[in-house]
């Protein structure tokens, strides 16, 4: 979180964590980074923000990296039976699909036409993409996908530095805002 | 083409560690308290044979757990599962990468096994944790490879008073070391026992390279927010939960506690209804040789 903040800034924009709704409220765009899904998904339930965030994604930007593609996707294979998703991403992900952490690996990815150094760790896999824009691959498979208002990356490009995602993403809320 | 993959770099290592931040992580013994763990949101289970608790009450020596409990627990719950090696002790860590565990802490919690030498944690693929009582001790496990590091406190006790004052020592040291000129940082290392790049580092930027956790004796939602506030980047609680009168309801406040550390309405009442809390030894009660932080050097 720490990072995607520091990064957000770096590009000229406002960050700020976001743990109530009144927090939720004042953003124009909501990351939700990394981490475990299961811990995210029970955790905005447990603390009654899982509504709002569903809202929120309905119409305002949001992306979501590795965790964060996980709770927006709408199909996930390997997802515990009871465990809420936010939604809205028209694609079917497949969670710690690469294997446990002695499997987790950094690798050059092109998002948006320009290469970048970044990390998967316990990373899900894009099974379908559906009709959602593919903005990076690796090796011949979807890593990062946009549909609508909402972008999701498997990676995390924000621990090794990288700004291009994010940058993708701030473009969308500047034009949503002004469309 | 087939692009290339780096695996078990230190970015990697250290970012599934980066991705636990803000989160407890919880001891446990068993698939079914592993589950329990997982529902009351915890970021990761340590899977251990015996709770440092009861380690302390029954004596003899602490080692590795079984195999088959640790495949039990991954088997049990989707978020990351982290076990124990003895300190020293590289083959026990080398069965652990074999289990494929997402981490491995090499803990004075279990008894030493070497009394000179930690684990060269540099020819592992899985990545390590280390405990740490001050600045020094946490750089040398950082250049012996540690990829997280968590101040030790007093493990099995309930008593926080250890884990504040690592905690406090380690920040204090870091500040100190921001506040020296150049030239003073050479003996810095020097006194640290550690390398002079790493300190340096330390020096410029003000914190450590790697995440650092708090352990050891924290045992209600107060505790933990208590090390939020003063900078733990998130807690291990070990026998805390497991060893209270309910150990659901008290993983989940003390994971509420730890996201809202700030929030002195919201631990209020997470602290309401919880039953016993463990009964805890005081840790100026305990002989020196009994007191495990002091394992490990």
């Amino acid at each position: 979180m720490r990072e995607h903040i520091a990064t957000l800034e770096s590009l000229g924009a406002t960050a700020f964590p976001v743990k109530t709704l009144a927090e939720l409220e004042m953003a124009d765009g909501l990351v939700i980074p990394g981490g475990e899904s299961t811990t995210i998904s029970k955790l905005l339930v447990n603390f009654g923000l899982m509504d709002a965030v569903r809202k929120f994604a309905e119409h305002k930007p949001v992306l979501g990296t590795c965790a964060g593609l996980i709770l927006l996707s709408n199909r996930v294979e390997g997802a515990l039976a009871d465990q809420q998703l936010i939604g809205g991403l028209p694609v079917a992900v497949e969670r710690n699909a690469y294997g446990g952490q002695t499997h987790s690996f950094e690798a050059e990815v092109v998002i948006a036409g320009e290469a970048e150094r970044v990390a998967f760790i316990r990373a899900p896999r894009i099974l379908d993409a559906g009709d959602a824009e593919v903005i990076a691959e690796l090796n011949g498979e979807p890593v990062a996908i946009k549909a609508g208002n909402l972008m999701g990356a498997s990676f995390h490009p924000e621990i090794s530095g990288g700004k291009r995602l994010h940058r993708v993403f701030l473009e969308l809320i500047e034009k949503m805002q002004a469309g | 083409m087939s692009e290339q993959k780096f695996e078990a770099t230190n970015l990697v290592k250290r970012g599934l560690a980066e991705m636990l931040k803000g989160g407890v992580i919880m001891d446990v013994v068993t698939a079914d308290q592993a589950k329990i763990a997982e529902d009351a949101g915890a970021v990761a289970v340590m899977a251990l044979e015996r709770v440092p608790a009861d380690i302390r009450a029954q004596g003899g020596v602490a080692r590795m757990s079984d195999p088959d409990l640790i495949e039990q627990i991954i088997e049990a719950v989707s978020i990351p599962v982290m076990a124990k090696a003895r300190i020293g002790h590289f083959v026990e860590a080398q069965v652990l990468q074999a289990l494929e565990v997402d981490y491995i802490d090499e803990s004075e919690v279990l008894s030493p096994a070497d009394y000179v030498n930690h684990i060269d944690k540099w020819g592992f693929d899985v990545p390590f944790v280390c405990g740490a009582t001050n600045l020094g001790e946490a750089l040398r496990r950082i250049t012996e490879g540690a990829a997280m590091i968590r101040s030790k406190g007093e493990a099995g006790t309930g008593d926080v008073s250890e884990a504040m004052k690592h905690i406090r020592t380690i920040r204090g040291e870091i500040a100190a070391l921001s506040a020296k000129s150049d030239d003073e940082l050479y003996v810095a290392a020097k006194e640290l026992q550690a390398p002079y790049p790493l300190v340096k580092e330390i020096a410029t930027t003000g914190k450590l390279p790697v995440v650092m956790f708090v352990a050891g004796g924290i045992a209600t939602p107060a505790d933990a927010a208590l090390m939020m506030q003063l900078g733990a980047d998130g807690v291990f609680v070990g026998s805390g939960i497991f060893k209270s009168g309910n150990p659901a309801a008290r993983a989940a406040a003390i994971v509420r506690a730890t996201t809202y550390f700030n929030d002195p309405k919201v631990i209020a009442e997470t602290s309401r209804g919880l039953g016993e809390a463990m009964v805890g030894i005081n840790v100026n009660d305990l002989p020196a040789p009994h007191r495990l932080a002091e394992r490990g050097w």
